[in-house]
């Protein structure tokens, strides 16, 4: 029976926590009433930039950190009262995680394997994916390996005690595009093993590889969903314009009268527009003498989403 | 077990792959003693000396030789007077001066109670009580001759007086203080920095998210510096009797005994450190100024305890490394066996108990 | 005006030991351009850079950079750049007015300009009435946006930006751009490294360095046609892909 009420628990469950940090002469609310849930099986992502309370969430969730208001609940158990609980069965890589710089990377995987009681070769199949990438390296010192490799290190050695949730707090800051999409790869097959995944970032095109997110800004969550119900919920025509010369483009889209918003993307200017009507975008775009230019309407994504959001 | 072993294991990683900080701490008990050792037994040859000898008889004369004759003393003959010779004292030009008193062949033949003053200047107190030592050897020395020859018992008193710093801290003070403070900064300092380094690093977290036990993480901490302590009193212990020549009077169980419980007190001082600090450079600082300086300021390893202001010596009673010294003294040089120290060990093992209870009420499970 | 060169490098390496971490890199930089210099972690961009601001000697090969050689001359290279990272930029226990102080005064300000300047700097980012908080109490983005300010202030030739955006919210990484387009407005060339890849969209020529050598060097525009790729992070993706050092 016990088994069964397992099974269809929740993995996360946060109700009005409120935390603050009192310094000198102010007090700092880092995290802000924020109530969420993660299902079993999901990867839920916390979406948001530097100092919008991530980090005191996971500690929270890790019980590094005691609330001001709230509870919370890590499958099941009280972060307050049930900590050595779940300190035992999760697993957990904080943002400011750096490894033995001057442990190899086989002696920290060693390591960390040895203090949650178990070894590399009994958790071997969970974390053989990513060590196989650093097997060749493996007598190298973890001071001497690139932000990558370092991440996948630090993510095998959360690994490696096979804990039921993991707590991955902003695991890809300053990691490169091509070592940050093979750490999401490695999320995605850990999934499918059946392992809850919580994971921060302030890289908002990261937001689509999650099952759902929070976005996240000063400390409280604008809005909780599946990303791609967050992008129909956008409400509003997005397009995207370009021309020969981007930058007095954008001073020029800035200046029409019937923008909403308009931001810089790549290689393109996103735009909404308050009475919806790009022909007369185009009129407007003529006159002012850009000639090569290009009006298409996009879906738009998460940073679309998140920057909507932020001027509410 | 098997956690602690692996930590252990990891932590003398981290010490043995420091190159530099582990031969500073290896080395510096042998280079610190070896200095004090050679300031010992270099300076003390030809030194200058005066002679005041009123009385001039065959007596004085034959001291006078005999001193000369060895290689410890030069006679500075120029000073004549107690106003010169108290003069040369202030320019240090002279360590040691020698004062017959009047009539002394006559005290020494009729009264049978010769005086010869010494005085030293003992702003350097090893080599004024050494000079002192070789002084009144050679007195006796010629006393005992005197004997010899006459089979009648003449006795020659020789009263000393030290300038400058009546207690006379010698030699012998130099190998407890260094064992003092050697084992604090490595047993007190590094265990500090070695647990705040983990919290500066991140991976305190990792290791409070763990089934580790905090008690477990302390412990490994603090057992490789444990070793790294006895390695330590090893060599010191070496040198002090095979190169300083400086002999252990009492049971050496005993001395190794009490250094473990000191040990065991600066790790506990270290760990107290460490909880109250979260970062290396803080830990450093309350080691470096608010251990060291009491060890060596108040401990009475360079500055007598009783000639301090009452206030000072009250505050010395809280410091380990006073009653550490007073035991390594009593068992390494006068030889003295438990009983006469038991006073001194409840108090270190005292100390050891309230800061490691401290400790573990301050110990955070949490950030 | 046009085309005047301001960093000019020649087959510049860097070994360290048998690591050659920079090898013979060779490109150059126009004045006012916006140069991206990306690359995989570990690829030697900053150890390129350190060596274009004069903090590292060369192991072989020659740069010039504001027209000095960063054998001899690195102490007027320094007096004539800006340099800002993500992790050292501003001293967080010093207010904003103490800082721009502090940094106009060892770039060589006069009294007078660091009052002129450093007002006009405050009123520009908005932060008159933050302007004797200390700097750590300020935000991410606000923080980047006073530490470029600054490193500006001096009206350097050439700023160097170190991953100047990290973890910034992405209003402000925006505003952080429209900075840096003002300043290559004004002639200030800037040389930029980021792990966005929507930013190197933004730069007039980017350059992507892979296992210590260039791999592509070119406008956005050109190098998405060249590899025939809908946007930067896949023309990265397939260069840095290659790359055979594990470090």
């Amino acid at each position: 029976m016990q088994e069964k009420e397992v099974l269809y628990m929740k993995a996360v469950e946060l109700e009005n926590i409120v935390k603050t940090y009192s310094a000198k002469k102010s007090t700092v609310v880092a995290v802000n009433d924020v109530s969420f849930s993660v299902n079993e099986g999901e990867v839920f992502g916390l979406i948001g930039p530097d100092g919008a309370g991530k980090t005191s969430i996971f500690r929270i969730l890790t019980t590094l950190l005691l609330a001001d208001k709230g509870i919370a609940n890590v499958l099941g158990y009280d972060v307050v009262k049930e900590w050595k609980t779940i300190r035992s069965i999760v697993g957990y890589m904080p943002g400011k995680f750096s490894l033995y710089q001057d442990l190899t990377v086989e002696e920290n995987l060693e390591f960390f394997a040895t203090i949650f009681n178990t070894t590399i070769q009994e958790n071997y199949d969970l974390v053989a994916d990513i060590y196989k990438q650093l097997e060749p390296f493996k007598t190298r010192r973890a001071g001497k390996l690139s932000g990558g490799m370092k991440q996948k290190l630090a993510l095998s050695c959360a690994l490696i005690h096979k804990p039921k949730i993991l707590f991955l707090d902003e695991p890809t800051t300053g990691v490169d595009p091509v070592s940050r999409k093979e750490f999401w790869e490695m999320l995605k097959r850990l999934k499918t093993m059946g392992i809850s995944i919580v994971v921060s970032t302030s890289y908002m095109d990261e937001a689509k590889l999650c099952d759902r997110i929070a976005l996240m800004q000063n400390g409280q969550i604008m809005k909780i969903d599946r990303p791609q119900t967050i992008v129909d919920e956008f409400g509003k025509n997005l397009y995207a314009v370009n021309s020969a010369n981007m930058f007095r483009l954008l001073t020029d889209l800035r200046a029409y009268p019937q923008t909403e918003s308009c931001f810089a993307f790549g290689d393109k200017h996103h735009l909404t527009m308050k009475e919806d009507n790009p022909k007369m975008l185009n009129d407007y775009l003529t006159n002012a003498g850009h000639n090569d230019f290009n009006i298409s309407k996009i879906e738009p994504g998460i940073e679309d989403c998140f920057m909507q959001l932020m001027k509410i | 077990m098997k956690q602690l072993f692996t930590f252990i294991r990891k932590e003398f990683h981290h010490i043995l792959r420091d190159y530099r900080t582990m031969m500073v701490l290896l080395g510096l008990p042998i280079v610190q003693l070896l200095i004090f050792g050679f300031a010992i037994t270099n300076e003390t040859r030809n030194s200058a000396i005066a002679v005041l000898d009123i009385s001039k008889d065959e007596a004085t004369q034959n001291v006078i030789t005999k001193l000369e004759s060895s290689r410890y003393f030069d006679i500075d003959r120029s000073l004549t007077s107690s106003q010169q010779i108290e003069q040369a004292f202030k320019n240090g030009r002279i360590k040691l001066a020698v004062i017959f008193q009047p009539n002394f062949q006559n005290e020494l033949m009729h009264s049978n109670n010769a005086q010869i003053q010494l005085i030293a200047d003992a702003t350097d107190p090893n080599q004024a009580s050494t000079l002192v030592n070789y002084a009144s050897s050679i007195i006796m020395e010629y006393q005992s001759e005197l004997n010899d020859q006459n089979k009648l018992p003449y006795t020659i008193n020789t009263e000393m007086r030290m300038l400058y710093n009546p207690e006379l801290k010698g030699a012998y003070t130099s190998v407890p203080g260094v064992m003092a403070m050697i084992l604090l900064l490595i047993s007190t300092m590094m265990t500090s920095i070695s647990i705040v380094k983990e919290k500066e690093l991140g991976t305190m977290e990792i290791l409070l998210v763990s089934p580790m036990k905090p008690a477990m993480v302390i412990l490994s901490k603090v057992i490789p510096y444990f070793i790294v302590s006895l390695v330590n009193i090893a060599s010191i212990l070496l040198l002090s009797v095979f190169v300083l020549g400086m002999p252990i009077q009492g049971s050496i169980f005993l001395l190794i005994a009490v250094t473990i419980l000191y040990i065991l007190c600066a790790l506990s001082l270290g760990i107290l450190i460490s909880t109250a600090t979260d970062s290396q450079l803080a830990a450093m600082l309350i080691s470096l100024l608010g251990l060291m300086l009491p060890v060596v300021m108040l401990s009475g390893y360079a500055f007598p305890i009783a000639n301090m202001p009452t206030i000072l010596q009250v505050i010395s009673n809280i410091v380990p490394a006073k009653w550490y010294i007073i035991m390594v003294k009593s068992v390494m040089i006068k030889g003295m066996g438990l009983a006469g120290i038991w006073k001194e060990s409840l108090i270190i093992g005292g100390m050891t108990a309230v800061f490691l209870l401290i400790s573990i009420k301050r110990f955070k499970i949490r950030l | 005006m046009t085309n005047e060169i301001v960093i000019k490098t020649d087959k510049l390496t860097k070994k360290f030991g048998d690591f050659t971490a920079v090898n013979e890199i060779s490109f150059e930089v126009n004045k006012g351009e916006i140069f991206g210099f990306l690359g995989a972690n570990g690829a030697g961009k900053t150890t390129a850079m350190k060596m274009l601001i004069g903090i590292s000697k060369p192991s072989s090969g020659s740069a010039e950079v504001a027209g000095f050689d960063v054998y001899k001359q690195t102490e007027q290279i320094k007096k004539n750049i800006g340099y800002m990272s993500q992790r050292f930029s501003l001293y967080e226990d010093l207010t904003i007015k103490e800082n721009i102080q502090l940094f106009a005064g060892i770039y060589g300000l006069t009294d007078k300009e660091i009052e002129s300047k450093g007002e006009a700097l405050i009123t520009k980012l908005n932060l008159q009435n933050e302007s004797n908080k200390v700097v750590g109490q300020l935000p991410l983005g606000w923080k980047q946006k006073l530490a470029f300010s600054i490193a500006i202030l001096h009206r350097p030739k050439i700023v160097f930006l170190d991953e100047p955006t990290g973890g910034v919210d992405p209003v402000t990484r925006r505003q952080f751009w429209d900075m840096i387009y003002e300043a290559a407005d004004g002639g200030i060339t800037v040389f930029v490294t980021t792990h966005y890849m929507d930013e190197a969209e933004y730069c007039s020529r980017v350059s992507i360095m892979v296992d210590g050598v260039i791999t592509a060097l070119d406008s956005p525009a050109n190098l998405k046609k060249q590899y025939v790729a809908g946007s930067m992070e896949e023309v990265f993706i397939m260069l840095a892909r290659k790359a055979k050092r594990g470090e």
